[in-house]
């Protein structure tokens, strides 16, 4: 009882409307209809105001964690970041991203901690760009703009997180990105120990949350233990770990509020089939993995291809089958304004009966 | 050098090596790496053990994800001592001299240059099929049908305007030039490209071409673990 009342002590302040919304690199590669749903979510369902910038770049992150980008460099490309929000009329910073908000937490910190890395900032942002730093008021991830209006979701839910089937919760595993509340604990709903972020969400939906060993385990990205070839063994190592560790729990789906985490869970489970057969998920495909705007778009009864789910490898229908969403299976892949453009061959996490061995194994294991 | 760095003034106060860090370490469960040992080699203030390690592979293992820092019972963060040592690495030119080191320079063209290019660390033309086999069918169709498959989700798409992988406007991309230029961004990429270079000709290429670029990303000695 205690361990679970534990996340009430890292409680955080978020702003409930007028945000300044800051997209991410990851995400708009891999779930451009995530980002989409979480501004309709907001606008469209909760009458909540957002801004869309057109003008703000990426945070750099990336390249900042693989070591080419300096401190000085990406301390002045977030100070423009917060200079546009204030031109804008905006106060509450939201990031869509995990590496960004860690990004944002932790040089907010540094420029208190060390005051002369803020006023070099402000002098560069000057020089560059003729800007004036102004701080947000609050940061907050997307995750937590999700959390804060749960239970607002939750009256509108056209869908719970239970199996029509049996009428039983789905058991659901959720995943935080290392970024959200390890390098700043206070920064996350829950902490770093025990977030209740995705948690708060999937109770106010219906679901069960998994505890299980490697919760709390790193998905393995690892920035340049992805980025570079040579470096994926490490990468996939670690997703494996956690894989392994949940499965035994028989999660009906996963859960994550990091892009990168769940880009990876969902593409390692492709690569580990491919590599030694090992699905984890029933009837031998695999587990979907879905980011919370998925999961609040489901709830909320928005149509599954225009929420992106196409985008993963891991087939979701099992998972919509159980939740009793209906969906047009002919509708999954079109492209722009229902146009035909062909489907991706069958592999080996999918559905469907045709299979196809990439070359990926003699690639995987010389990594 | 390394004191000059505010990470390692932050990352770094009295460790008592009780090894927290290590066990929990992502990079520490693959690879013959220890956190633990790195910040008491540091910690020693030995600089010819300190020069060691910006010459090795081992700087290179960690993966950032900062498990280290909530765990260690100091306040310390061995991530960031991590980045202070390779920032240093770099600046002087050692990291050319591994395996894990030589990296760098795949990184500084696949994610800094297409900053500098794009204004996103990464877009999906960049995602090419061949140097991510992991990436799967989905991918594959993502990639062959980029124009149809993102424009479902994206009125902007390599567009001006509000939306997902809108192309960035002409003034924006200026901005984040100069912000490269006057805060020393810049000068490190070229740091990374000179060292790069010289190490190049020294294995034999006709410089940091394409080729010696490719090797750095894919080889592996399997040295590692």
């Amino acid at each position: 009882m205690a361990r679970r009342a534990s996340w009430q002590e890292y409680q955080k302040d978020i702003a409930a409307d007028n945000y300044y919304y800051a997209r991410s690199c990851i995400r708009q590669n891999f779930f451009p209809g995530s980002e989409r749903a979480f501004l309709d979510i907001l606008r469209n369902d909760l009458k909540i105001n957002i801004f869309d910038d057109p003008l703000h770049s990426s945070c750099t992150g990336i390249g900042y964690h693989s070591d080419v980008v300096p401190l000085e460099t990406i301390m002045t490309i977030v100070a423009r970041q917060f200079s546009l929000m204030a031109e804008a009329g905006y106060e509450n910073f939201v990031s869509s991203c995990i590496t960004s908000f860690g990004i944002y937490n932790e040089i907010l910190a540094t420029w208190e901690e060390f005051p002369e890395t803020e006023e070099r900032t402000r002098r560069f942002l000057k020089e560059a760009t003729g800007r004036e730093l102004v701080k947000p008021r609050s940061i907050a991830h997307t995750s937590d703009v999700m959390f804060l209006h749960r239970e607002a979701i939750a009256r509108r839910a056209k869908h719970c997180l239970i199996d029509v089937a049996t009428g039983e919760p789905l058991r659901v595993v959720e995943h935080i990105g290392c970024h959200y509340a390890k390098i700043f604990p206070k920064s996350g709903i829950g902490g770093s120990e025990f977030p209740y972020v995705l948690a708060g969400m999937i109770e106010s939906w219906g679901g069960e949350v998994v505890d299980y060993p490697e919760r709390r385990h790193c998905c393995g990205f690892g920035f340049r233990n992805y980025l570079v070839q040579a470096n994926r063994g490490s990468s996939v190592a670690n997703s494996h770990k956690k894989l392994e560790s949940m499965s035994p729990y028989k999660p009906d789906f996963i859960v994550a509020n990091c892009p990168g985490c769940a880009m990876f869970l969902d593409k390692w489970q492709y690569a580990i089939a491919e590599m030694d057969g090992t699905t984890y998920g029933v009837g031998g495909h695999g587990i979907p993995v879905l980011t919370y705007e998925e999961m609040a778009g489901l709830v909320l009864g928005y149509d599954p291809w225009e929420l992106g789910m196409q985008f993963h490898q891991v087939d979701v229908e099992p998972l919509l089958n159980k939740l009793g969403v209906e969906y047009d299976p002919d509708a999954k892949f079109l492209g722009r304004d229902g146009k035909r453009i062909g489907r991706p061959k069958s592999v080996a996490v999918n559905c469907s009966e045709q299979r196809q061995i990439y070359q990926i194994k003699d690639n995987l294991v010389r990594w | 050098m390394l004191t000059e760095d505010i990470r390692f003034v932050e990352g770094l106060k009295a460790c008592m090596n009780c090894g927290v860090c290590t066990a929990v370490c992502p990079a520490a469960e693959f690879y013959n790496y220890d956190p633990r040992q790195i910040v008491a080699t540091v910690q020693m203030r030995d600089d010819e053990e300190i020069e060691r390690l910006l010459r090795g592979d081992e700087i290179w293992y960690c993966g950032e994800c900062m498990s280290c820092r909530p765990r260690c019972p100091r306040g310390n963060t061995p991530g960031y001592v991590i980045q202070s040592l390779r920032t240093l690495s770099q600046r002087l030119g050692l990291f050319v001299e591994s395996e894990k080191g030589r990296q760098q320079l795949a990184l500084k063209r696949l994610i800094g240059d297409n900053i500098l290019a794009t204004g996103y660390c990464l877009t999906p033309r960049n995602i090419r099929p061949e140097l991510h086999p992991e990436q799967g069918a989905v991918w594959e169709w993502i990639f062959d049908n980029h124009e149809d498959v993102y424009g479902r989700f994206s009125q902007s798409y390599l567009r001006e305007g509000a939306g997902a992988l809108r192309r960035m406007d002409s003034g924006s991309m200026e901005e984040l030039h100069r912000i490269f230029e006057v805060s020393g961004g810049k000068e490190f990429f070229a740091t990374i490209e000179r060292h790069s270079e010289r190490k190049a000709r020294e294995m034999g290429y006709d410089g940091a071409t394409e080729e010696y670029m490719m090797q750095t990303y894919t080889y592996n000695s399997e040295n590692h673990y």
